[in-house]
């Protein structure tokens, strides 16, 4: 019968966050040692593209500690990670961590207009795509699941932003409600691909849950369409939706370097691109890494909450 | 129906359902009658069509369905009907229990979140007053904990236990027709004697009519008063239950009589009916069990469909070419089966 | 008495040689899909012969010229003509991907046979691995190979194979799971078959098509990941000639307002990743006995 005993959530819980940290660590090992990938002397590297004067050879030297042994460098590197240290920046002068604190709040402003599109839309259109049928939304979807970002920024840009003037084609905007409106067609570009995905999985799941018994049940008891839909076909489709949602998130991050570049703005996604053509390591290096940890993270807690959304896997963990 | 002194729960008339690319219909021709407080059986082997008559009782065709012929429910017909009368039979006039519990309960909501929907949703109850009625309905079914049970999910229910509350959920229509499609071939031996027990006495207690579908001729002829008999989708012979089960006029009907094992006796005298039921691509020019019949004439029952032929009482009719004839030697190989 | 039709999705009927036929016949989108891919992967081979300019070097007296009889879809900023461009452009953009897909097959195949043929400890260590390489999304590792390797095609190309892996890993390794279930299998090892020529023999001929429809699915987002990559000029380099390389170098002209040079090189992207996705997943749903859903 039901074993509901705090005691045991909570092992699994910790389960779960204990493998999401090893995760993490194991992450932060291999994007630490790549830089030991990339061939001839790490230093010389971390230097290509630039003439630095002895001193700052030394400077560089001594912050990566090549003086000592590997797992000691791998930790300090770690420790400083844990305190917000992420290096320096050799194309900016300034601490990694400073440069994308600058930066992220017009990235996360980015993905959250193309998350809320994606969601929204995503969404309506699978689910009007389940209910209403027709070969429109199934076509939609493919074509949508291969419009890659670039393509959808040449076009919005060159029809709403040259053609039209509708809105500006280059830069973040000033105050909230420009940076809106500099942010609208760059989110739509960011999100087209990942909406036709979350459409497509909608849709899928919305069928399936249509066909199955108990909402044949519910309909002979009398209950009324819209209240059939939504309390029975939508709530039992969200599980699916909301796990495929989750393994967009890597994909949505790293997107926003392709817009960021296509639109001219200045953020994480951009200056990823910017680092790796000046060569500046220690940014790709965080960049990388809070990427992957976003993912991590993100899909830790929708395992965690999982339960909420179909409690038989309560019973099964 | 005014003939009788009862009036019909249920009538279906000349009900026939086609879907496109099949060989034959679904159902050709359908007439049975439920009246007020009576149980009747509707039996046959799975593919003859008894779980689709059932379910049009409440509006729910197969998708793509071509429906013609009469249902009517309570007074209301459903064939062709509006929403609005459509919701008028599903909520007040008939429920129906399904074959599988654990397919027919949402996985994902709570027993107490499935009881109370209808209650709350359709007759527009307070809260309070839905859980009352839920917990009463749990009690009535014979669940031992309602309280538990209401917050439980049904993962954490056996399928025994599932099939109650799915009687409970018919229960909330106040139904005056139960529709169980078979309702306990998805339980085990034990506890599918509870349900039909379950059933016997709630139809006692409030006076509901039923419609049985089971393949099990024995089972339907000790519940119900009456028993259609179903082969590809047409009723190939009624009779009430005693009268079919000692004088079967039909070769089909004796044909499932012969194949079920007896409760008595040696299972040497088991008689497999030959060959396999007519799949829905198969088309027929005549009697649909010709070819597995022992007693077909070639050259008449292939090719010449049978009438039904309604008795004088009304409650009895046979769909076969050959009825007249053979009466009384399937009555005798019956009758030497069961000494 | 009346007469209804009730709306809804007409039921099919028949068995397993119905779906046979239904796996060998095309459908017109599909016909016309793979027909697409035919003429793309045609102009790509024979690019050298067919196309009228050379598309490395660019006229400057002609930039930026509209659809004409000399450039039959105008040319870009650099006046390279377009319908070169896109013709030499195909061999980078197709050959790219083709090699992620064989690498990541490969790997992918061996690695999903061996975890499941094995199962145990073997097949939890490979399955947490696979776990944290799903972390890493394809784009990011290549973007992280150049970082580290240098612009051009081949760090990419590796890069990916090994971010697509995994895919191609879990998909093996599920079917392969539910094929060592079947009574066969049991069959050949009671005949004393060893176990690496049943999986290699045997499991891998049974599962090999629904891969093969996985990866030919693939290949699209691959295509897209490697024109994203040249797109932000981390790719193939010019003057070598590329479909996400010519969108790059034609930004500029799309602000003034002349987006041919752009637009077509995009739109060819989207056309030959639609193409190969619906022919892709035609195979794999028809293979795998469903109904195409979406």
């Amino acid at each position: 019968m039901t074993v509901k005993s705090p005691n045991l959530v909570s092992v699994a819980w910790l389960r779960r966050v204990g493998a999401m940290a090893s995760t993490l660590l194991v992450t932060s090992f291999l994007v630490f040692s790549s830089l030991y990938l990339a061939p001839g002397d790490p230093v010389a590297f971390l230097v290509k593209g630039r003439s630095p004067s002895p001193e700052q050879l030394a400077a560089i030297r001594h912050e990566y500690g090549f003086d000592k042994p590997f797992p000691v460098r791998y930790w300090d590197w770690l420790t400083g990670l844990l305190h917000g240290d992420f290096g320096q920046s050799y194309q900016l002068h300034a601490s990694v961590a400073s440069v994308i604190g600058s930066r992220l709040p017009s990235t996360l402003l980015l993905v959250a207009l193309a998350t809320v599109l994606i969601v929204v839309l995503g969404v309506g259109l699978g689910v009007f795509g389940a209910l209403r049928g027709g070969k429109g939304v199934v076509v939609a979807v493919t074509v949508g699941a291969a419009v890659p970002s670039f393509t959808a920024a040449i076009v919005l840009r060159s029809v709403f932003g040259v053609r039209l003037g509708w809105f500006p084609t280059v830069g973040t905007g000033s105050g909230f409600g420009d940076e809106l409106h500099h942010m609208l067609l760059p989110a739509i570009a960011l999100a087209i691909t990942f909406m036709a995905l979350v459409t497509r999985v909608t849709r899928a799941a919305m069928l399936e849950e249509l066909g199955r018994e108990h909402v044949e049940v519910v309909t002979s008891r009398g209950l009324p369409r819209t209240a059939v839909i939504r309390r029975h076909v939508l709530r039992n489709a969200l599980g699916p939706v909301v796990t495929v949602s989750a393994l967009l998130i890597s994909g949505l991050l790293v997107s926003t370097a392709i817009v960021e570049s296509a639109f001219g703005m200045n953020g994480v996604g951009s200056l990823l691109v910017s680092s790796v053509n000046h060569m500046d390591f220690p940014v790709v290096q965080a960049v990388v890494l809070l990427v992957v940890a976003a993912f991590v993270v993100v899909n830790t807690v929708v395992d965690l909450v999982y339960p909420v959304i179909d409690p038989r896997v309560r019973a099964a963990r | 129906m005014t003939g009788s002194a009862r009036a019909a729960l249920l009538a279906v008339d000349g009900l026939r359902v086609t879907v496109p690319g099949a060989g034959r219909p679904i159902l050709d021709g359908v007439a049975l009658t439920v009246r007020d407080g009576e149980a009747v059986a509707l039996v046959g082997e799975s593919g003859s069509g008894k779980s689709v008559t059932a379910r049009t009782a409440l509006g729910l065709f197969p998708a793509g369905a071509d429906v013609s012929g009469s249902v009517v429910v309570g007074g209301t017909e459903v064939v062709g009907a509006g929403s609005g009368a459509l919701k008028r039979v599903r909520t007040a006039d008939a429920a129906m229990i399904f074959q599988d519990p654990r397919a027919g309960v949402n996985p994902v909501r709570r027993i107490g979140d499935f009881l109370t929907e209808p209650l709350r949703r359709i007759r527009g109850e307070s809260k309070a007053a839905a859980t009352a009625r839920a917990l009463e309905l749990l009690g009535a079914v014979g669940l031992p904990d309602p309280p538990r049970h209401l917050r439980q999910f049904p993962h954490e229910l056996s399928g025994g236990m599932l099939q109650r509350v799915m009687i409970a959920y018919a229960l909330t229509a106040d139904p005056r027709l139960l529709l169980c499609d078979e309702p306990t071939t998805a339980l085990d031996v034990t506890t599918q004697a509870e349900i039909m027990a379950i059933l016997a006495r709630l139809r006692r207690e409030r006076g509901l009519g039923m419609l049985l579908i089971t393949h099990d001729l024995d089972l339907a002829a000790a519940v119900c008063d009456r028993v259609y008999v179903m082969y590809a989708g047409r009723i190939m012979e009624a009779a009430p239950s005693d009268v079919l089960i000692a004088a079967p006029r039909h070769p089909y009907t004796r044909g499932l009589l012969g194949s079920a094992p007896p409760l008595t006796g040696p299972l040497a005298r088991l008689t497999p009916i030959p060959g396999a039921p007519l799949g829905l691509a198969e088309t027929v020019g005549g009697c649909p069990f010709a070819a597995r019949c022992p007693h077909a004439v070639p050259g008449l029952c292939d090719t010449t469909e049978p009438e039904p032929e309604p008795e004088v009482d009304g409650d009895s009719m046979v769909a076969c070419l050959r009825a007249a004839e053979l009466g009384a030697s399937l009555i005798e190989e019956t009758q030497g089966e069961s000494s | 008495m009346s007469s209804v039709t009730v709306s809804g999705p007409r039921p099919r009927f028949g068995g397993a040689a119905a779906r046979l036929a239904a796996v060998a016949r095309l459908t017109w989108p599909v016909r016309i899909c793979a027909a697409l891919l035919v003429l793309v992967v045609l102009g790509a081979v024979s690019a050298p012969w067919l196309a009228p300019y050379d598309p490395a070097s660019g006229d400057l007296s002609s930039t930026l010229a509209g659809m004409s009889g000399d450039h039959w879809l105008g040319t870009d900023a650099g006046g390279h003509d377009t319908f070169s461009q896109l013709l030499a452009g195909g061999r980078t953009s197709l050959l790219g991907p083709l090699g992620v897909v064989v690498f990541s097959t490969v790997s992918g195949v061996l690695a999903g046979l061996f975890s499941a043929w094995r199962g145990g400890w073997v097949d939890a260590l490979i399955g947490r691995v696979l776990d944290i390489m799903f972390a890493f999304p394809s784009l990011l590792l290549a973007i992280l190979a150049v970082a580290l390797f240098g612009k051009g095609l081949g760090a990419p190309v590796v890069a990916m194979a090994i971010a697509y892996m995994p895919y191609t890993a879990r998909l093996v390794r599920g079917l392969t799971q539910q094929e060592k279930m079947r009574p066969y299998i049991a069959a050949y090892r009671v005949q004393g078959h060893s176990g690496t020529f049943i999986a290699l023999r045997r499991v891998l001929p049974a599962i090999g098509p629904t891969v093969l429809a996985q990866s030919t699915v693939n290949f699209g987002y691959a295509l897209l990941d490697l024109a994203a990559l040249s797109f932000l000029g981390l790719g193939v380099q010019p003057p070598t000639a590329d479909w996400g390389a010519m969108i790059n170098q034609s930004q500029a002209a799309v602000l003034e307002g002349q987006p041919l040079s752009a637009v077509l090189p995009a739109l060819l992207v989207v056309v030959v990743v639609v193409a190969v996705t619906v022919v892709g997943e035609h195979f794999g749903d028809r293979l795998s006995g469903r109904e195409a859903k979406a």
